[in-house]
């Protein structure tokens, strides 16, 4: 199957997930906690119109206070910490959190030092790990819908008011 | 083959400084390209300024290592660059573990300024009257009794915050007031701080202030074993995997005395350029977008991304990550025809979009005169890259120092004299169509020596040191290796990004707060890269 095709039933399956929780679109911030640039480089291509997730209803927004879901990269360096969870409380709950790439599942080759954090779930609650170095944009597609589908599962449970 | 530079009539740097400083060195070392030269810790000041001043000599990194185990002192090491020949001239100053101190040359030498401060927060060496001795690296809540880089540092400390307040410059004055921008940017980028004082809409001043991302990476770098090193230093700075991870490699088989294969060399060098291709090509996508004009950047995403695709396709990633390795490469590029009609096709491809772009007055409007960087000042902070070479310096370390198969092949180096976000552009997009040559140059040169080793058994690696280099898409890469007990010791590492880093803070002044995200993105910097 060519990439082209991969993406289309991907994203038509993301897009329906999204409409049928969020109505319209997935607002995602992304915090870039301490990254090498890889995972920035794979969230910018989704953008481009190869990928274009804007059709399936996925849109970067500017501040954490219009997203749904932050997008961690990185393995919160120290420098990064309190910026990471200042962006935490400033996005409104219910919040999605997903963990992008190897060192922001757990610190991958930077471990866990007096500078680097060892991964984002040491610092806010994680919803899903997308793992890779960097993961390549349908994997980041694929990470956000399983995000989604823990959302669901939240709201059935009542975890959250909606 | 390239002409040889002629040299004949200028008097060897490295015999001048004998002559000239005689009394104050205290012994020389010479191994391939790189003269060190120890010295009395007080003259240090005045040989580097003659370096700098009359010798032409660009100091390219400084460093510490901290020797108090073996050798009872701490080093201070200051690599200059030669104009003109392939040489290194390293002075060093060894400082006693008790007397923290050491004289600054910043007033002498602007490029020193970071690397002073650098070494202050990692090894607690004072750099004596530098004028500027604010925290750089270690934020102000780290505590002061705790220097990273010092051996009989843990690296798996978690030293505690503690209270501490760090100063930015303040500008005064009716109508002037501040933006500060960062660490989360609003756009896909990596964290870092921005603080502009501004009357009205120009840029009266900017302080950057950057090392959010700081990793550890150089003290990570003692701490794994030398395969996985090489993993390391491709996450430098995740787009310039390649070029961070051969001149780590170049640097390591300098210190073995090993010579790659030569197919091995064709591999990395097809590798390099392809890296400079998808990141230029970025560049030149990122100046469209910062101008508003969306339908260029659309072309330049999809010419980039094909380049990726062609990435995986040859390598196995987009990145171009788990080729290099120490003695050569991992694998063969095949189907060199295949391989070389594709890129043919891109080729024209890119050539349709930079007509295009360079055919919008509207976008040329905007990047002509903007954000100027003058030759003087890119010279004093020894700027680097395309950014470098787009204000009329002439160095590109693939013909001043070459290295894999550059000495093999034709290209030329791209300078422009505007000095503005035009002539970064313009420089790019040479080189873009310079590198799609180089990668047809070896792809020939790989064809003709089929089914040949692609590596290189290094064996155990005897202790010593050196230095490893490449030009990496945004300029000149440093990696300077010790080895000691087949385990790196000290591992410096210095990306393109901290030399130019300070100049945009010159090539703001002046200009509009909307020019600020293009002139920075025609500086195209890492900040992974930069904060280490």
């Amino acid at each position: 199957m060519s990439i082209d095709e991969e993406i289309e039933i991907m994203g038509q399956r993301l897009h329906s997930k999204i409409k049928n929780i969020f109505g319209r679109s997935l607002s995602i911030r992304e915090v870039d906690a301490g990254s090498c640039n890889g995972c920035e480089v794979e969230v910018n291509a989704l953008s481009n119109p190869i990928y274009d997730m804007e059709r399936f209803g996925i849109h970067i927004v500017a501040s954490p206070r219009h997203a749904d879901m932050l997008l961690v990269t990185g393995p919160v360096s120290r420098n990064m910490e309190l910026a990471l969870l200042k962006t935490y409380n400033a996005t409104p709950q219910p919040i999605l959190v997903a963990a992008m790439g190897a060192c922001a599942c757990n610190g991958g080759i930077f471990g866990n030092t007096y500078a680097s954090g060892g991964g984002v779930d040491k610092f806010v609650p994680v919803d899903v790990f997308i793992p890779g170095c960097p993961p390549r944009p349908q994997a980041v597609i694929f990470g956000i819908m399983l995000a989604i589908d823990k959302l669901e599962q939240k709201i059935s449970k009542r975890e959250v008011v909606v | 083959m390239k002409e040889e530079l002629d040299t004949t009539h200028i008097m060897d740097p490295v015999q001048i400084i004998r002559k000239e400083f005689a009394s104050q060195i205290i012994s020389e070392t010479v191994s391939n390209n790189e003269v060190y030269f120890s010295v009395k810790k007080d003259s240090v000041v005045e040989i580097c300024n003659y370096i700098y001043s009359h010798l032409d000599g660009q100091l390219i990194t400084m460093f510490a290592t901290d020797q108090r185990k073996t050798d009872g002192y701490f080093t201070v090491k200051y690599v200059f660059s030669m104009e003109g020949i392939d040489k290194f001239i390293i002075i060093q100053i060894e400082i006693e573990a008790e007397k923290t101190q050491f004289r600054s040359i910043t007033h002498k030498i602007p490029a020193a300024n970071w690397y002073e401060r650098e070494i202050q927060d990692m090894f607690g060496l004072v750099p004596k009257r530098h004028p500027d001795p604010r925290r750089l690296v270690m934020f102000e809540d780290w505590p002061e009794d705790q220097y990273p880089l010092r051996k009989d540092f843990d690296i798996n400390s978690k030293p505690p915050r503690v209270e501490g307040t760090y100063d930015y410059k303040k500008v005064e004055g009716e109508g002037i007031y501040e933006i500060a921008v960062g660490p989360v940017h609003a756009g896909v980028i990596e964290p870092g701080h921005f603080r502009f004082s501004v009357a009205g809409e120009p840029i009266i001043n900017l302080e950057i202030r950057h090392f959010y991302t700081h990793k550890g990476i150089e003290k990570q770098f003692e701490n794994i074993s030398i395969d996985k090193a090489v993993f390391l230093a491709e996450r430098v700075s995740g787009d310039n995997s390649v070029a961070h991870a051969v001149a780590f490699c170049q640097a390591i088989e300098k210190i073995a005395s090993v010579d790659i294969p030569k197919c091995a060399k064709y591999v990395r060098t097809v590798l390099l350029e392809l890296e400079r291709l998808y990141n230029h090509v970025s560049d030149i996508g990122g100046i469209a977008t910062d101008v508003g004009f969306a339908v260029g950047s659309a072309h330049a995403g999809i010419l980039k991304e094909k380049l990726m695709q062609l990435n995986e396709h040859v390598t196995g990633s987009r990145l171009l990550r788990g080729m290099v390795m120490i003695g050569g490469v991992r694998r063969d590029v095949k189907d060199i025809s295949d391989l070389s009609t594709r890129l043919s096709l891109l080729e024209q491809e890119f050539r349709d979009l930079i007509d295009f772009l360079i055919e919008t007055p509207s976008l040329v409007d905007r990047i002509e005169t903007t954000g100027i960087i003058h030759n003087d000042i890119a010279r004093a902070l020894h700027v680097v890259g395309p950014t470098g070479r787009a204000s009329g310096i002439d160095y590109d370390v693939r013909r001043n120092h070459p290295y894999a198969a550059y000495p093999q092949i034709n290209f030329d180096v791209p300078v422009r004299n505007d000095e503005d976000v035009y002539a970064r552009t313009v420089v790019r997009s040479d080189e873009v169509l310079q590198s799609f040559s180089i990668i047809q140059q070896a792809l020939q040169l790989l064809e003709s020596i089929a089914d040949a080793d692609m590596i290189v058994d290094v064996g155990d690696i005897p202790s010593g040191c050196a230095l490893g280099y490449t030009e990496a898409p945004r300029g000149e890469t440093i990696y300077w290796v010790m080895m000691g007990d087949g385990k790196i010791e000290r591992c410096k590492l210095r990306d393109p990004s901290y030399c130019n880093w300070p100049a945009i803070e010159y090539a703001v002044l002046d200009n509009i707060v909307p020019d600020f995200p293009l002139i920075n993105k025609s500086f195209s910097l890492s900040y992974s890269g930069n904060d280490m």
